[in-house]
């Protein structure tokens, strides 16, 4: 049965429920609580947080009992790529300028794919933020530099 | 008359070319992203907010409900010819359309669909149009225990009716709301869960949560399941329904319209629902209901019209009310919000051309649907052959110009960043993320209505039950958990005995 667990869907979405439910609970504990008449700005998450606590644990409960599987993959690749692409275009923005933020947020994106082609990429990259500056920069006139000075 | 001058004051303000235009391109981008699996209408109107900031409201609002209900018309495109539904609403549009369209009758398939929903789409404007006064009215003599009331009945509602395990959607209501608090306290000034951030003592923006979660979150797991698409191709020939189409398809789009129109009001119910309650009632009345999988017209006519009929009446509660019945209508609620307008009900009397030219856009843009689905759909063919490797870092591009756009900032990108794991983390746990997000909406509202109804009544919590209009909301509430918590309870204790 250990390994059952490793696995089962409902289980683990219980004890997500219950972490982030006992994490509001614990700070908002720094929050003052109030009465029901005046309720301070500790009160509703408090709430908000046993509730979640509860559906965790109830989701731990069915979940040991349904036994139900996390289904397909975990598409580790995209789950590292895509979210990385996407910090180098916030980076970029700020020290680059638009267009190599642009074009190192598409071919970043486009690795996250399994048939990824970096010629293609590179292409598809610079159409996209072709059109994007025409669009964005030049059409409505968003204040971004298309390249920043260093 | 009083309704038709409102109609014709609003088809003067949708009338105007710039309106006209904004209209177009909403119903263009709308059919163009529900013709494309993979990527739906939230995700759209989110990475688009921002191209709104600069349009007159009345614009904004034309273009991003076209994208909505244009959605609606281009999902059946891709039910039909390629046996994917180009959105969830589509999904049983697939079962009967793609048979019709193996039997050589695409064309009727595709034409009694985008039929179906203009007679939906008429209707669902028209009941905007008559309901929406008084129940604006009405909303006006709401006070906090009533918006409370409301409020949890449309959560629960949202979280009972949404696809999946219901428990679930619960603990991502309270999730969302949860997530809504993040931020300065109004009452108090206290910064509650921002860690110590600067960034977070505004709360979350949501624009950052619904993309994070709808567009970034979508592709890692779209990433991890690679579909087949297997485009109809051969060419798409006689579109004209036969006249034996057309009778057999009359009732069918009219108990569709009836159906979606109801599901509609309701909260929390998406367009998928209601198609899925028409196909279900069509294949009960029946007189053969062998013929249904087998490319029925009547699996198609009823669905697509109960899915418009829907997409437009969920307008309904967030035009009187201000109080949205769906993420979508979140979204749009939040375009308002950024553009000044406190929604709720007084919109409709010092902002009517906002009301009424929305609504006399709706059914122009509803007429500009049917040609473009029609006349056009081998348009629509090609760009289903647009793989899915070009796709999605064009939606990754628009995403982050989008969030980055709202505020100019880094830190959001890396929060959606955030996000997109976290929503992909949700949807692998099987957690719904939808109503997670209407929480989120809804959330600093529902805390500031409660504090103010417990102030009023002096801390006494029966002020929820001794007062009508609340009292009404809350027994909606218990009715709405226990006509689908008793069925849920029976099947569950016969599987243990069973």
């Amino acid at each position: 049965m250990q390994l059952e667990i490793r696995n089962n869907r409902d289980v683990w979405a219980g004890v997500m429920l219950i972490a982030t439910g006992a994490a509001a609970v614990v700070i908002a504990r720094d929050y003052s609580f109030g009465t029901s008449l005046r309720m301070g700005p500790g009160y509703f998450p408090s709430v908000l947080g046993g509730l979640l606590v509860l559906f965790g644990l109830y989701l731990v409960a069915s979940g040991l009992r349904s036994n139900e599987k996390i289904e397909g993959t975990w598409s580790l690749r995209a789950l590292v790529v895509l979210p990385m692409s996407l910090v180098m275009f916030g980076l970029l923005m700020e020290y680059a300028g638009f267009v190599p933020a642009l074009m190192v947020l598409v071919v970043g994106s486009a690795a996250a794919g399994s048939e990824f082609n970096l010629k293609e990429a590179l292409l598809l990259a610079a159409g996209l933020t072709f059109f994007a500056v025409v669009l964005f920069i030049w059409g409505l006139g968003l204040p971004y530099p298309l390249f920043a000075a260093w | 008359m009083e309704l038709f001058q409102n109609l014709i004051f609003g088809f003067g303000v949708a009338l105007s070319w710039q309106n006209l235009l904004y209209c177009m391109i909403g119903v263009s981008v709308g059919t163009l992203i529900g013709v494309l699996p993979g990527i739906g209408p939230l995700a759209t109107i989110a990475m688009l907010l921002p191209i709104t900031f600069n349009v007159a409201p009345v614009g904004a609002l034309i273009m991003l409900a076209g994208i909505y209900y244009g959605a609606q018309y281009g999902g059946s495109t891709t039910a039909i010819l390629v046996n994917l539904p180009g959105e969830t609403s589509a999904v049983v549009t697939c079962i009967d359309g793609y048979q019709m369209a193996r039997q050589g009758r695409a064309g009727p398939a595709l034409a009694i669909a985008a039929i179906g929903s203009f007679i939906a789409g008429t209707f669902g404007t028209m009941l905007i149009a008559v309901a929406g006064p008084p129940l604006a009215e009405l909303a006006l003599k709401f006070g906090a225990p009533e918006y409370f009331s409301l409020m949890l009945m449309g959560l629960v509602a949202a979280a009972v009716l949404a696809q999946g395990d219901m428990m679930k959607s619960l603990a991502m209501v309270a999730m969302g709301l949860l997530l809504g608090i993040v931020g300065t306290d109004v009452n108090t000034g206290v910064q509650r869960f921002s860690l110590g951030i600067t960034e977070l003592s505004d709360g979350i923006g949501f624009i950052v949560v619904a993309v994070g979660v709808f567009a970034i979150g979508e592709i890692v797991a779209n990433l991890g399941n690679p579909e087949e698409r297997s485009v109809f191709t051969e060419k798409v020939k006689g579109l004209m329904p036969t006249w034996a189409d057309f009778k057999q398809s009359a009732a069918p789009i009219a108990r569709g319209t009836l159906l979606g129109s109801f599901f509609g009001v309701l909260p929390g119910t998406g367009p998928a629902i209601a198609s899925f309650a028409s196909y279900m009632v069509e294949k009960k009345l029946a007189k053969d209901p062998s013929r249904f999988g087998k490319g029925a017209i009547e699996g198609v006519a009823g669905p697509e019209s109960a899915n418009n009929a829907d997409a437009q009446c969920k307008f309904i509660p967030m035009l009187t009310l201000g109080l949205p019945a769906s993420s979508v209508m979140a979204l749009m609620l939040g375009a308002l919000t950024i553009q000044g307008i406190q929604p709720g009900p007084e919109v409709m009397t010092t902002r009517p051309e906002l009301f009424w030219g929305l609504i006399a856009s709706m059914w122009i843009g509803n007429a500009m649907l049917v040609v473009l689905n029609l006349p056009m759909i081998g348009l629509w063919v090609k760009l289903l052959k647009v793989p899915y490797r070009f796709l999605f870092p064009a939606i990754m591009a628009f995403s982050a110009i989008g969030v980055y756009s709202v505020n100019n900032s880094s830190f959001e990108i890396y929060l959606t960043a955030l996000f997109g794991v976290i929503g992909f983390m949700w949807i692998k746990l099987g957690c719904s993320p939808a109503p997670m997000l209407l929480g989120f909406v809804l959330g600093p509202m529902m805390e500031e209505h409660l504090r103010r109804a417990m102030l009023m009544s002096k801390g006494d919590p029966s002020v929820f039950i001794t007062r009508p209009i609340s009292l009404g909301f809350i027994i909606a509430t218990i009715l709405i958990l226990v006509v689908i918590v008793l069925p849920a309870v029976r099947r569950r204790r016969g599987e243990i005995a069973g």
